[in-house]
């Protein structure tokens, strides 16, 4: 029930009403939880609403972080 | 989505590099006996799903914990919901998971059976559609979930009030996630080496909330993702954690999880919610581990609303939910499992959400 999906926010609709894409079909979710949420933004969304912002530079971090502990030879 | 490339421009990570992070793994567990536990029903379920098990060293072991809203759901509470909606012919308007968790007298699938309503809904919003559409109607929303969820619920909350609705009441039967972490840690019912923790409940609560919790706690606890470079990437992370002695709270979900997590969320929660004790399925009562409605709120609550003539009576059952729960259990051995009891024939609560352990373990594991 904790299942939280990444989406991204392709329209606002107002300050609390944002449509994501889910790949074959369009969602409207509630954004008042996060309010500084703007299209182009991935979020993830829980019980239609977004909870989260996702950070890109820290998705990237940590995809980094695994190739780099990938190459050293322990 | 089977990786983090849903930001554009991050390829997922090759098979080649899988391997060499799974050979890691293996490498530092190579020595010893380990055992772990994930908290959240959703990691049980991803990692049975992608069999990340079967690909982990034998004795690196995986226990599953009560992280599953519906299972932790005690029987007087199933058994309270659907005494009241008999009795005083509500609506019930809930998430899907809940529907088939059988209570001593039956599930509210059953009770639907009998001509009740029951109205699964995917976002709680929508109950308030339902109660202004059927104005001659009186419904109980079941707020369940864990804090990953409860804000959405605060807001719903609110929205009723600002409305005006007045034929929607709310049962709360939420539960706190750090209090039963801790519960379970002091129980010393299992030993543990380290802690998947959740990522979605640490969206919302922040890493510092985990930190108060555990500061006398000597084990380390990583809050990880839920794709599967994710899990077994945080699986190493927290094998080397245990190695070195090292303990505390670490994040490698930090694309979703903050120090301090959602605090407009936090707050909305404050602003409705007061912290309640709660019992737990297999955990009993544990102090501070719940929420009830403030009492500016209280005119919703179901609990204060809607009485039965007697307290419900538990029917015992043979279902071992509890001991899965506690990680002392495995769901093959409880005597039921996949032989009477079956996600299409749940005899527990475990069996029934797809984040539940017998459920993940029956759906993915049962060979
Ligand atoms: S297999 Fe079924 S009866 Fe046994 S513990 Fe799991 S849910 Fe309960």
């Amino acid at each position: 029930m904790c299942l939280g999906v990444p989406m991204k926010i392709i329209q606002k609709k107002d300050n609390e009403t944002a449509v994501v894409d889910m790949g074959k079909s369009k969602l409207e979710i509630c954004t008042a939880l996060t309010p500084e949420a703007k299209e182009g933004d991935y979020v993830i969304v829980h019980a239609g609403f977004s909870i989260s912002i996702l950070s890109e530079k820290e998705a990237e971090f940590l995809l980094e972080s695994i190739r780099r502990e990938v190459q050293i030879n322990e | 989505m089977s990786n983090l490339s849903y930001i554009k421009n991050l390829t997922k990570l090759g098979p080649e590099e899988i391997q060499v992070i799974v050979q890691k793994i293996h490498d530092l567990a190579k020595d010893g006996e380990y055992v772990i536990m994930e908290f959240c029903g959703t990691h049980t379920r991803e990692i049975s799903r992608y069999g990340i098990r079967s690909i982990l060293p034998k004795n690196l072991e995986l226990k599953s914990g009560p992280g599953c809203p519906v299972c932790v759901t005690a029987d007087e509470d199933i058994d309270y919901l659907i005494g009241i909606a008999e009795k005083y012919d509500l609506g019930v308007i809930t998430f899907g998971d809940l529907v088939n968790v059988p209570g001593s007298n039956g599930s509210l699938n059953h009770l639907r059976a009998k001509g009740k309503e029951v109205k699964v809904v995917y976002s709680p919003l929508e109950s308030i559609r339902i109660a202004l559409q059927n104005p001659q109607k009186n419904y109980v929303m079941v707020g369940i979930g864990f804090e990953t969820t409860v804000p959405s619920l605060a807001y719903t909350i609110k929205k009723i009030v600002e409305l005006g609705v007045e034929n929607l009441f709310y049962l709360s039967l939420h539960k706190l996630t750090p209090p039963a972490m801790k519960a379970l840690l002091d129980a010393g019912e299992i030993k543990l080496d380290g802690i998947i923790g959740p990522g979605h409940v640490s969206t919302i609560v922040g890493i510092k909330r985990w930190q108060e919790y555990l500061k006398n706690y000597k084990i380390p606890f990583v809050i990880m993702g839920f794709e599967p470079e994710d899990v077994l990437y945080g699986i190493y992370f927290l094998m080397k954690k245990i190695k070195n002695g090292e303990y505390g709270v670490f994040s490698t979900y930090t694309r979703s999880v903050s120090s301090e997590g959602n605090v407009f969320a936090q707050n909305l929660v404050d602003e409705v919610f007061d912290v309640s004790d709660s019992v737990w399925r297999g955990l009993g009562v544990i102090p501070k581990s719940g929420l009830e409605l403030k009492p500016k709120y209280s005119h919703l609550d179901a609990r204060k609303k809607f009485a039965l003539d007697e307290p419900v009576k538990v029917r015992k059952t043979a279902c071992r939910c509890g001991e899965v729960l506690r990680g002392v259990l495995k769901p093959y051995e409880c005597p039921l499992f996949a032989k009477v009891c079956t996600p299409t024939n749940p005899k527990g609560p475990c069996m029934v959400s797809s984040e539940g352990t017998c459920a993940a373990y029956y759906l993915y594991e049962n060979s």
